[in-house]
């Protein structure tokens, strides 16, 4: 289980390398602070709607899983893609009204970030890989949580980085969305060390 | 007529859709290792992008706006799925390779972007072409980079051999690294450099500009 916490976070990196939610990853991070909120809201979707898709899966998609009502032969896995999107928004949608009622604080300091998370592809992706590799339920529990992590780990140094970019001298062409690519590639770079250094 | 063709040429280069307005990318840079997926995502993407746009356009003015966004992910989503089992069925080696890449064109940020920005706006025929100049400028910069890393990081191209490679008596040692996500970070970086150098009214501004010895001797 810690071997896939760890490795959810650091070797199997959503944004760096499976270039999940890159758009977003991109084009919010411009500010530290703005990146952290993101990186929080991420980490409380992915960490929910991973284990709530596993059990959605499991539950009514995958072939069999309508045997208690004698129908033993349906196979509704082809709709994952739909409800998995309808369950990420519907949770998004519940999780703000529950933040806003309980937790004004959080809820103010999420903003619109929060929505924002509906339509990234780390987290449909992120629900995805969970059917692919077949984790069982406790395992969706650690993956959606560590990957959250490590998707917030990333774009909160990257804005980090990008902040002090602003007064270094950049190529005219470069500027911007060029010189932000190669950071992103440099910082895979190092990422990848963590897979390539034998960690489990 | 002029301006219809427009439609479909400018998001070639002039406002490609990855280069400029940065959507899209997640896919691209995944499915890259090689020329043949690369295609294959191209194809699909474009296939999607040019029907989902279509039916958007078609159904624009019958589409109340509050439940706009769900109305629209429904039909990208539906598309998606016959694409994904259309692919199983029969390309089941290219579908494993993909993974979940076909998948997430529902959230590919360029389906839904031409929906809002173009075809919930536009009549049937500009939505098609805008939608396959997206489509085909998606497939131009995905197709450049799947090249470089295939002819650098295994020396073939489409699975036939360019570059001879030294365990075959040649002098082509492979660059496993082309292989490996960074250096896809690195190919559309310098990509978006090459693009901005040739057009440089797509530069950005920087927010603070270095002055050079002179000029802060006079100022």
């Amino acid at each position: 289980m810690s071997d896939l916490f760890l490795s959810s976070i650091f070797e199997q990196n959503l944004a760096l390398s499976f270039f999940l939610g890159i758009c977003t990853f991109l084009a919010v991070s411009q500010k530290f602070e703005t990146a952290f909120g993101l990186g929080i809201a991420m980490i409380v979707v992915q960490a929910i709607s991973v284990p709530l898709n596993h059990l959605i899966y499991q539950g009514l998609l995958v072939e069999g899983a309508w045997a208690w009502a004698g129908l033993p032969e349906i196979d509704l896995s082809f709709l994952k893609l739909l409800s998995f999107i309808a369950v990420i928004a519907a949770m998004v949608q519940i999780l703000e009204m529950l933040l806003n009622r309980f937790v004004p604080a959080l809820y103010y300091a999420l903003g619109i970030y929060l929505p924002l998370v509906t339509v990234n592809c780390a987290i449909l992706g992120g629900s995805l890989f969970m059917v692919e590799r077949q984790y069982s339920f406790g395992e969706s529990v650690v993956y959606g949580f560590g990957s959250g992590i490590g998707w917030a780990l990333a774009i909160v140094t990257f804005a980090a980085i990008r902040e002090r970019l602003k007064y270094s001298d950049i190529p005219a062409g470069l500027q911007g969305l060029g010189m932000a690519f190669v950071v992103t590639g440099l910082m895979s770079l190092g990422f990848s060390a963590f897979a390539a250094g034998g960690a489990p | 007529m002029k301006q219809a063709y427009a439609h479909l040429t400018d998001p070639l280069i002039k406002a490609n859709p990855i280069t400029l307005h940065i959507l899209g990318i997640c896919s691209a840079l995944a499915v890259t290792t090689s020329v043949s997926t690369a295609l294959t995502m191209s194809a699909a993407l474009t296939v999607v992008l040019v029907l989902s746009s279509a039916m958007i356009s078609a159904i624009r003015h019958h589409m109340p706006t509050a439940i706009r966004l769900i109305v629209q992910i429904t039909i990208i989503a539906s598309l998606v799925i016959v694409m994904d089992l259309f692919l199983k069925a029969f390309a089941f080696e290219m579908s494993k390779r993909l993974s979940i890449f076909v998948g997430l064109i529902v959230t590919n940020c360029l389906v839904l972007g031409r929906a809002e920005a173009f075809a919930r706006r536009n009549p049937v025929w500009p939505s098609v072409l805008d939608a396959l100049g997206n489509g085909l400028g998606y497939s131009i910069i995905l197709l450049t980079v799947g090249t470089i890393r295939e002819l650098f990081g295994v020396g073939t191209l489409l699975g036939y051999e360019i570059l001879p490679l030294v365990e075959n008596g040649g002098w082509f040692r492979p660059m496993h690294v082309m292989l490996l996500a960074p250096s896809a970070f690195f190919i559309v970086g310098f990509l978006v450099w090459v693009i901005r150098s040739l057009r440089p009214e797509q530069a950005e501004t920087p927010e603070f500009r270095i002055l050079s010895h002179d000029e802060t001797a006079q100022s």
